[in-house]
C-alpha cells in the first residue's frame, strides 16, 4: 500500500518509513505489554529506551547535521531532569491532571535546557572541533557538579537554598526536601509511562526529520560541508549553529524530564560524561546523520546487552569501543575509501551506473 | 600558613598536570588532534607501576617506572598506528570520535583485566617529608619529587626539541606537514615519536599522580586527563613552557578552590576556567595566533 503513495521527495519517503516502523514497533510492544508477555526487566526498560532514542536523535542533529561534536548531552539532560521534576513536584496539587502537568513539565525541562544551550552556545559555538567537544564536556561536568551540591527545600517560609549541607537550609520540621545534594531529586511524581514516552519520541522524530529537510536544516548542512563557502553566500553561521544547538539541548531536556519522572529519586551523578559518550556511541553506530539509525541503534544497543546480561555484560562497553574505532576507520580511513571507490568503479563499469555516494 | 601549604600542594598537583599536559600539547601541536585517550594511558601506566612494584614483581620504584614508561611507549605507538594513522586525512569529527573510542577501549579493557574495585597504590617515592617553620608546613616526598621531576622533564624536552635533529623535525612537522615532507622529514615517524614521548611522559605522570592520590581504578586517568588538557589550552596549545605554566596554574586553582570555595565544586571551577579561557583567549598564555586559510 505504501508503494501506491507518491512522495515528492525521497526524503519524505524515508521519514515516513521511519514513522511507520516506529508505529508498528509501538503497536507490537503495546500488545505484548497488555497481554502480560513482557518480563519486568523489559517493562522497566521501555521508558529509558525511548529516552535514549530521543537523546540520540537530538544529538544526531548536532553531530550529523551540524557536524560538530557535543559531549554535553548529559548536562542538558540533567538540566531538563531537574527543572521538569521540580515543576511537577511543586505543581502536583495545583495541576492534578497528569496529562496536563506532565507535558508541561517536559516542556519546562526542554526550555530550561534550551536556555542553557543558548547561554553556553553563544560564547562557545565560535569554537570548532576539538575545542567545542571539550568545552561541552566541561560544561556537562560543571552542571553535574553544581546540581550534585545544591540543597533545595520548601517549607511554610518559602524556598531555602544551600550549597553546603542540608542542615544549612534551616527549614521548618515539616519542610519538604526537593533537592538533597548528592542524593539528588526527591518526591518526583512517577508520571512517565511507555505510551507517553513513545509519543514524545515520535514527536521528536517528526521534528528532527522536518528540521533536516527544512530551509534551516539545509543551511545547517551547508555549514557542515563548507563553513567558509556558506558564510560567503550569506548564511549566518552563528545563528544556524545556535538554532541546532538549542534544538539538541531542548530535546535532551525533554528526555531528561521524561527520565526523571520515571523514578521517584534521581541522583545528578547519573548524568555523567559516560552517558554523553554512550549517546554518542548510539549516534555513530546508527550512522552519523541518520535519524532512523540513531533510534534503531539506541534501542538495540540498550536491549541486547540487557538481554545477554551476565554473558557479555562485562564486555559490552569494550565491544562498543572496538566497533566505534573500526567504524570510524572503515568509513573515514584512506585505505578503505580507496577500496570502496575501486569496488564501486568495478560495479559501475558492469552495470553502467555512475551513481556516487556523497558522504 | 594554611594558605602556603595549600599553595605548595597546588604546585605539586599542577606539576603532575604539567607533565600530562606536555603529552597533549605535543600531540596537538604535531598531529593536530586531541588525543582523548591520553588520560587513560596515565591509568595504564599507573597499573604497570603497580604491577611491577608491588603486586607481581616487587621491583625497586625507579625500575618499575621505567617498565611502565616502556610499556606506555609501546601502547602509545600502537594506538597511533592502529587507530589514528589511517585517519590522517579524515575530518576532525572522525578523529575525535576515534580518540574517544580509544579512550573508552582502554578504560574498559582495564575494567575487564583489573576489575572494578580500586586498588591501593603504594607510593613509588621514598624520600622523607620536608618540615618547614617548626613543622607548620610539611612538604611530602611525593610533592617535592613531582615538582622536581616536572621541571626536569620540561627542561629536558625543551632541549630535545631545540637541540636534536628529531626535535627540530617535530617543530617542522608542527609548522607545515607538507613542507616538512619535502625537506626529507619522515612525517609518520615524527608523529610516532611524538606519541611515544607523550605516552612515556604519561607513565611518569601516572606514577606521580597515583603516588599522591593512591587509589587506582579504570577511570583514574579521565579527570586528570581533561584537567591537563585544560592546562595545555591555558598555557597555549603547542607550547612546552606554556604547558608547565598552565599545569601549575590549574593545579593551584583546583587546590585553592577545594580549600576555600567548595570541595564538590573544585572540578567545576577548573572547567569554568577552561570555558573562560576559550571564550576570551583561545590561544592561551603563550600560544601563537593561528590564521585560518581557505
Amino acid at each position: 500500500m505504501l508503494k501506491k503513495l507518491k512522495f515528492k521527495k525521497p526524503d519524505t519517503k524515508n521519514s515516513f518509513v521511519t514513522y511507520g516502523l516506529l508505529l508498528v514497533t509501538f503497536a507490537i510492544v503495546k500488545i505484548l505489554f497488555e497481554a502480560g508477555k513482557l518480563s519486568y526487566m523489559i517493562k522497566d526498560l521501555l521508558v529509558p529506551l525511548c529516552v535514549y532514542a530521543i537523546l540520540a536523535v537530538s544529538l544526531n542533529l548536532t553531530v550529523g547535521i551540524l557536524g560538530e561534536l557535543s559531549l554535553g548531552q548529559a548536562g542538558f539532560m540533567c538540566v531538563g531532569a531537574y527543572s521538569g521534576a521540580l515543576f511537577s513536584n511543586l505543581l502536583e496539587e495545583a495541576i492534578p491532571q497528569v496529562l496536563i502537568r506532565f507535558p508541561l513539565a517536559m516542556i519546562v525541562g526542554g526550555i530550561c535546557a534550551a536556555i542553557f544551550g543558548i547561554l553556553i552556545g553563544i560564547p562557545v559555538l565560535r569554537l570548532r572541533g576539538d575545542y567545542l567537544a571539550i568545552v561541552t564536556l566541561a560544561f556537562g561536568e560543571i552542571i553535574k557538579n553544581i546540581f550534585a551540591s545544591v540543597y533545595l527545600g520548601l517549607d511554610a517560609n518559602g524556598f531555602h537554598v544551600s550549597m553546603k549541607t542540608a542542615s544549612d537550609l534551616n527549614m521548618d520540621l515539616d519542610g519538604e526536601m526537593l533537592i538533597n545534594g548528592a542524593l539528588g531529586l526527591n518526591g518526583t511524581p512517577r508520571d512517565s509511562n511507555f505510551t507517553i514516552a513513545f509519543i514524545v519520541l515520535f514527536i521528536t522524530t517528526i521534528v528532527a526529520y522536518n528540521f533536516v529537510n527544512s530551509r534551516t536544516g539545509r543551511a545547517v548542512m551547508s555549514i557542515r560541508d563548507n563553513r567558509i563557502a556558506s558564510e560567503s553566500v550569506g548564511i549566518n553561521v552563528t545563528k544556524y549553529k545556535l538554532i541546532t544547538f538549542a534544538l539538541t539541548a531542548f530535546f535532551a531536556g525533554v528526555a531528561g524530564s521524561l527520565y526523571s519522572h520515571n523514578f521517584s529519586t534521581l541522583q545528578a551523578s547519573k548524568f555523567d560524561y559516560n552517558l554523553s559518550i554512550l549517546v554518542l556511541v548510539f549516534v555513530v553506530l546508527g550512522g552519523i546523520g541518520s535519524i532512523r539509525g540513531s533510534i534503531v541503534a539506541s534501542i538495540l544497543l540498550t536491549l541486547i546487552p540487557e538481554l545477554l546480561r551476565g554473558s557479555i555484560g562485562k564486555y559490552r562497553m569494550l565491544i562498543y569501543a572496538v566497533i566505534l574505532i573500526v567504524m570510524m576507520i572503515v568509513n573515514n580511513g584512506d585505505y578503505f575509501i580507496n577500496l570502496k571507490e575501486k569496488i564501486s568503479v568495478k560495479f559501475s563499469s558492469k552495470f553502467k551506473k555512475t551513481k556516487k555516494e556523497v558522504v | 600558613m594554611g594558605f602556603l601549604s595549600n599553595l605548595i600542594n597546588g604546585i605539586s598537583l599542577g606539576s603532575i598536570y604539567a607533565v600530562i599536559a606536555l603529552g597533549y600539547t605535543m600531540v596537538y601541536g604535531i598531529a593536530k588532534m586531541l588525543n582523548f585517550a591520553h588520560g587513560d594511558v596515565i591509568m595504564i601506566g599507573g597499573y604497570f607501576v603497580y604491577l611491577s612494584s608491588s603486586k607481581l614483581l616487587h621491583l625497586p620504584p625507579v625500575l618499575s617506572v621505567l617498565i611502565a614508561m616502556v610499556a606506555c611507549t609501546i601502547l602509545g605507538i600502537t594506538i597511533e598506528k592502529i587507530a589514528y594513522k589511517p585517519l590522517r586525512k579524515a575530518t576532525s569529527l572522525a578523529v575525535l570520535i576515534t580518540a574517544i573510542g580509544v579512550s573508552y577501549f582502554l578504560q574498559n579493557i582495564a575494567l575487564v583485566i583489573f576489575g572494578a574495585n580500586p586498588v591501593t597504590f603504594t607510593s613509588v617515592v621514598s624520600i622523607p617529608a620536608i618540615k618547614l617553620f617548626d613543622g607548620q608546613i610539611v612538604i611530602s616526598g611525593e610533592t617535592s619529587v613531582a615538582i622536581v621531576v616536572s621541571i626536569l622533564v620540561v627542561i629536558g624536552l625543551s632541549l630535545f626539541i631545540k637541540k636534536t635533529k628529531t626535535g627540530k623535525a617535530m617543530l617542522a612537522v608542527s609548522e607545515d606537514k607538507g613542507a616538512a615532507q619535502l625537506m626529507g622529514i619522515n612525517v609518520n615517524k615524527t608523529i610516532s615519536i611524538t606519541f611515544a614521548i607523550g605516552s612515556a611522559l604519561a607513565a611518569i605522570a601516572g606514577a606521580l599522580y597515583c603516588s599522591a592520590y593512591p587509589i587506582l581504578q579504570n577511570t583514574t586517568g579521565a579527570m586528570p586527563g581533561i584537567k591537563a588538557f585544560t592546562a595545555a589550552v591555558f598555557g597555549g596549545i603547542g607550547s612546552i613552557p606554556g604547558a608547565m605554566i598552565g599545569g601549575i596554574l590549574i593545579g593551584v586553582i583546583e587546590i585553592l578552590g577545594r580549600a576555600y570555595i567548595s570541595t564538590q565544586l573544585a572540578d567545576a571551577i577548573v572547567f569554568a576556567v577552561l570555558i573562560l579561557i576559550l571564550m576570551f583567549k583561545p590561544t592561551g598564555i603563550l600560544g601563537k595566533k593561528m590564521v585560518e586559510k581557505v
